[in-house]
């Protein structure tokens, strides 16, 4: 397919001169375009109003109508907030849901201290100018992402089985070491992911800011700190905030690998088998729907909780440049 | 952009297939299809090749269409559908609660009044039946049987008689092990269900005495401290250097492997593994009960309830299911199924010939011992902590070591205490 | 598969002559390379190795009495595998097709204009992506069936069709559940967007929408972000193909290749070569979608 030849950075170039120096500038600061509206602004609706329609009626709708259930007993009368006081109240339910969420803080903090950085070192070397071979790299190293969580956890335990395998710790098989194996598998399965955001704001960066830095004297440390870490410091904060919701709400793996009751003794079970446990059951263990949507409640609460402090108490602060 | 013009025609191709396709759906032919639930991936082929085609062959008004959910989803995946509506006809139940509760949400039919109902005795009615013993809801299909599968050529080389009691088990396991070509008892825990399905439930009947400790253990004039669980857990304990390598990490299908490439001698088993192990090995197998721990003559076998069938109680062919659940109840059915799946015993009240030789042997042992099931089985896994994945958690523990028998059976009973309060006589 | 990307592009603009810092890039890369890879090939090597092999000897190359072909050829012939590849793709395209339209517009809205409730809007289209997407299964089950997207033979569904119904309803619910993501990363793409650009082009005359249409080759890597993002628990997914589609005719890969897998006994065989398989078609995607839009990005492209 042949494209236009204007270059990204010609286009970027053309408006350079209405554009200061992104390193701090108050003036750089976003303006919104006011259009100053006499009419309705039906364009607004269109823009918005399909997403809104598909996302509220096989989204929204269902999740809410589910989650009401959580007031309710799996017999159906109003219950108010009982199924809550049972949830963390109950010893049984408590323990778990606790145990749970320790485990969903070690297996995020592995997530956003293993993961990502190596996602962000992956993304900068793919765009040092002037390396070659940079789309196969990008590509082979993007694969693990794209298998199905069923041969991924087959294939690793058996390179982890001390019977087949390589090692002769049965990792997989102690209480101490199951959940940093899985954490480290889902890492190697998902780096990708952010390895990708963050090239695709790298890459968006222009070279002339760049070039400029380096005119200015300054080494390959002092042009990632001033000029790349400060443009790259929003895509940073949405790369974690979405690790953040995608692994309080992971469950495939774990479930694939460990089964629905997270062994050996629940020391890998998350609050996804935990939720799956207590909605469908297992085994002998009969579901409840009405528990179910507690489990559920609160880890929206606590994804909420999250998502809340990254949009005030992140996103507010953190300056987005236009480039 | 290109790209979104070139995916925008994309998908318009798509609409207009679609479109295509539904104006071509035309007037389908209309004999009734009903459609059999089930958690048996694993039985596809014996359904489509013989057991459909037998069925059909005598009502060729009706088409079954068999269609199985991956076992680990069957519960969710079926509860969901019934709950929505979309559910087949034919519903294969889960022993106990899982079908009992389905049957009082109103998911389930009563079938009380099926003529076929009557090849089936009390016992195995009694898994898929109310607790007032009143309804039935469910065709009893097959039980498993649980016991030992041994290499016999691995027992050739090393020099071991098949083991009678306990004694001559441990005396063959620690032989296996000094002799070093096999490992001597193919099990892992990984999957902690095998720790107390092929262990616990395997071993146990022989100490609890069958019926008579499952039922007082129900009743609550036992509990899981004394002795027998102790015991039982005592015995288990002692299977642990002969395990495979890295043993809680193995899973249930490397236990199968290492079994059936040859490499292990022992397999604790189910009798549900006989056609795969059969179809895999290389070498003879023979098969023997739970030997008898010291002192005692009467031996007990686990011969557990495993899969029935049921009436979608939504079914818009319910006259077509019924029809094909009668006939799930005939003799016709409970020889053929039997015979394609060896290892899946027929409950009915006659007895079935069987043609697979380690089939034989395992059935073979309903004439010598008593039977029961597993004993976590019946309402004893209502609560929460459900005694069935405490019994899986507690078994892994003990074979890896982790937990002493006497802590896996106070923790049992600390977690039926919680909410299991039978009435005191 | 993946050196027909790398063909390098004519017109690349700087080509910087051979530097030693260059060998540590490469020295990272490929190590890195080689742990993402080595798993892929384990899969691929054993998928192509008789059973018994696959468990004892997992790390043998397979060749000459450890190759088996078995698990492609049952794959091949009990299948109606092409039907189920046909499927997964026709949903993965459609649902990506769909969030990235959608979401860029929705997010263009949302960066673009400040109006009442503008956050709130952002917080709504956030909260599907909180809450454990299968607590509402047995409402998006009732939902998609009362629209007839089940059956195919009423409502909505009728459009459809029987067989295509069920793969409608899957787009439906994995456009759903793209959304909220797709619209919160396109949000952070489209304030990067140099506001004087658009200004320019609306004191030139042009309309919203052909300033949005101006706004899309610059976000280019985040529709690819998006498209990337969007397509892999799509392809990948069990449980609403499990739930929604069922049926021989609509069912997708993922599903196909489950029932190799059994309760006592799973064919590994075909198990690991339906799964083998399965990655192709989505590596494609891969491919084009960062062709399209990361590869494009260097030459640049405004329509």
């Amino acid at each position: 397919m042949t494209l236009p030849e204007t270059t990204i950075e010609k286009e970027l170039r053309t408006t350079e001169s209405e554009q200061l120096d992104p390193l701090g500038s108050a003036a750089n600061r976003r303006r919104t375009f006011r259009p100053r509206v006499r009419r309705f602004p039906w364009h607004r609706l269109v823009f918005i109003v399909p997403a809104f329609v598909i996302y509220t009626t096989f989204m929204v709708y269902p999740l809410l109508d589910s989650l009401r259930l959580s007031m309710f007993s799996d017999a159906g009368n109003f219950v108010g907030l009982d199924n809550f006081r049972t949830l963390f109240g109950d010893s049984t339910y408590s323990h778990a849901f606790w145990n749970a969420l320790k485990h969903n803080v070690v297996f995020f903090l592995f997530h956003s201290l293993v993961q990502n950085p190596i996602a962000l070192l992956l993304a900068l070397l793919l765009t040092v100018q002037g390396v070659r071979g940079q789309a196969v790299y990008r590509t082979l190293i993007f694969v693990p992402t794209v298998l199905s969580v069923v041969v991924i956890g087959f294939i690793w335990s058996h390179i982890l089985s001390p019977l087949w395998g390589i090692v002769d710790t049965p990792y997989l098989g102690q209480s101490s070491t199951a959940l940093p194996t899985l954490s480290l598998m889902s890492v190697w399965q998902w780096v990708g992911i952010p390895m990708i955001f963050f090239y695709a704001v790298l890459i968006a960066i222009p070279h002339d800011i760049i070039e400029a830095a380096k005119v200015d004297g300054a080494g390959a440390l002092r042009v990632f700190r001033s000029v790349t870490l400060p443009l790259i410091l929003p895509m940073l904060g949405v790369i974690t905030i979405v690790t953040f919701i995608a692994n309080f709400n992971a469950f495939d793996l774990i479930y694939t690998v460990q089964g629905a009751l997270a062994g050996p003794e629940f020391s890998s079970d998350i609050l996804g088998t935990f939720f799956y446990r207590t909605a469908f059951g297992f085994q002998l263990q009969s579901g409840s729907d009405a528990m179910g949507a507690t489990v559920a409640t609160a880890m929206f609460l606590i994804i909420l909780f999250g998502v809340l402090v990254y949009m005030f108490g992140w996103a507010r602060r953190v300056q987005t440049y236009e480039m | 952009m290109r790209a979104g013009r070139k995916l925008g025609a994309l998908l318009v191709g798509i609409i207009a297939i679609a479109i295509a396709i539904a104006a071509a759906a035309s007037a389908q032919t209309k004999a009734t299809t009903i459609t059999i639930e089930s958690w048996r991936t694993d039985d596809q082929s014996i359904w489509d090749t013989k057991i459909i085609p037998a069925f059909e062959k005598s009502h060729p008004d009706i088409k079954v269409k068999f269609a199985p959910t991956a076992p680990t989803e069957y519960n969710a995946a079926l509860s969901a559908r019934l709950k929505g509506g979309t559910a087949g006809d034919v519903v294969s139940c889960r022993p106990f609660d899982e079908s009992l509760k389905l049957y009082q949400e109103g998911y389930l039919a009563s079938l009380n009044g099926l003529s076929g109902l009557s090849n089936f005795g009390s016992v195995a009615k009694s898994a898929w039946i109310t607790d007032d013993a009143k309804t039935t809801f469910c065709v009893p299909m097959a039980s498993v049987i649980h016991g030992f599968i041994y290499n016999k050529d691995a027992f050739k080389k090393v020099g071991i008689a098949v083991p009678k009691t306990e004694a001559q088990f441990w005396a063959a396991l620690a032989k296996i092990k000094k002799d070093g070509s096999y490992t001597p008892l193919a099990l892992g825990t990984h999957d902690q269900w095998e720790a107390a399905t092929m262990g616990f439930q395997n071993i146990g009947p022989n100490y609890w005495k069958g019926e008579a400790g499952r039922l007082a253990l129900i009743a609550g004039t036992a509990k899981l401290t004394d002795k027998p669980y102790l015991n039982t857990f005592k015995s288990l304990a002692k299977w642990r250097p002969y395990l495979p390598k890295g043993a809680s990490s193995v899973q249930y299908a490397d236990a199968q492997n290492l079994f059936t490439s040859g490499r292990a001698a022992i397999y604790p088993a189910g009798s549900w593994e006989i056609a795969g192990f059969t179809a895999k090995a290389k070498f003879k197998m023979g098969a023997f009960k739970p030997p008898l721990p010291a002192g005692q003559k009467t031996c007990y076998i686990s011969d557990h309830t495993d899969i029935a069938m049921g009436l979608n109680a939504h079914s818009k062919n319910a006259t077509a299911a019924k029809t094909f659940l009668t006939w799930v109840a005939s003799p016709e059915f409970g020889s053929l199924y039997a015979n394609a799946l060896p290892g899946f015993f027929s409950l009915q009240t006659k007895p079935v010939s069987l043609k697979d030789p380690l089939a034989k042997t395992f059935v073979s042992w309903r004439g010598q011992c008593k039977s029961t099931i597993r004993n976590s089985y019946q309402i004893l896994s209502r609560g929460n902590p459900n005694l069935e994945n405490e019994l899986w958690a507690t078994s892994a523990g003990v074979l890896n070591g982790t937990m002493t028998p006497a802590q896996a059976t106070s923790r049992l009973q600390k977690g039926l205490n919680k909410w299991y309060h039978p009435k005191k006589k | 598969m993946s050196i027909a990307v790398d063909r390098p592009l004519p017109d690349r603009p700087r080509r910087a002559p051979f530097q030693w810092s260059h060998v540590g890039v490469h020295g990272v890369l490929i190590l890195y390379t080689c742990i993402a890879l080595a798993p892929v090939l384990l899969i691929i090597s054993n998928s192509l190795k008789p059973a018994n092999a696959i468990f004892a000897h997992p790390f043998s190359v397979p060749w000459k009495g450890n190759f088996d072909f078995v698990g492609y050829k049952t794959v091949a012939d009990i299948g109606h595998f092409e039907i189920y590849f046909k499927n997964s793709i026709i949903v993965t395209v459609a649902t990506v097709f769909l969030v990235m339209t959608l979401s860029a517009m929705a997010a263009y809205a949302l960066s673009e204009y400040r109006f009442m409730g503008n956050t709130l809007l952002a917080i709504f289209f956030a909260i599907g992506i909180m809450i454990p997407i299968r607590l509402g299964t047995v409402s998006i089950l009732r939902l998609t069936k009362d629209m007839g997207l089940l059956s195919g033979d009423r409502g909505i569904g009728w459009i459809f069709g029987p067989t295509y119904g069920p793969l409608a309803a899957l787009v439906f619910v994995y456009t759903a559940m793209g959304i909220p993501l797709g619209i919160f990363l396109m949000t952070q793409f489209m304030k990067q967007v140099p506001s004087d650009l658009k200004n320019a082009a609306r004191v030139d005359g042009a309309g919203e929408y052909r300033v949005f249409s101006l706004t899309l080759p610059l976000v280019r890597p985040g529709l690819a972000a998006v498209a990337v993002f969007t397509m892999l628990p799509v392809w990948n997914d069990l449980w609403f193909p499990l739930l929604l589609a069922p049926k021989e005719g609509s069912r997708t890969v993922t599903l196909g290749a489950q029932q190799f897998l059994g309760q006592y006994a799973s064919d590994w065989n075909s198990a690991l070569a339906a799964l083998t398989l399965a990655m192709l078609p989505v590596m494609a995607l891969y491919i084009v979608f960062s062709r399209q839009f990361l590869g494009g990005l260097t030459k640049g492209a405004i329509d």
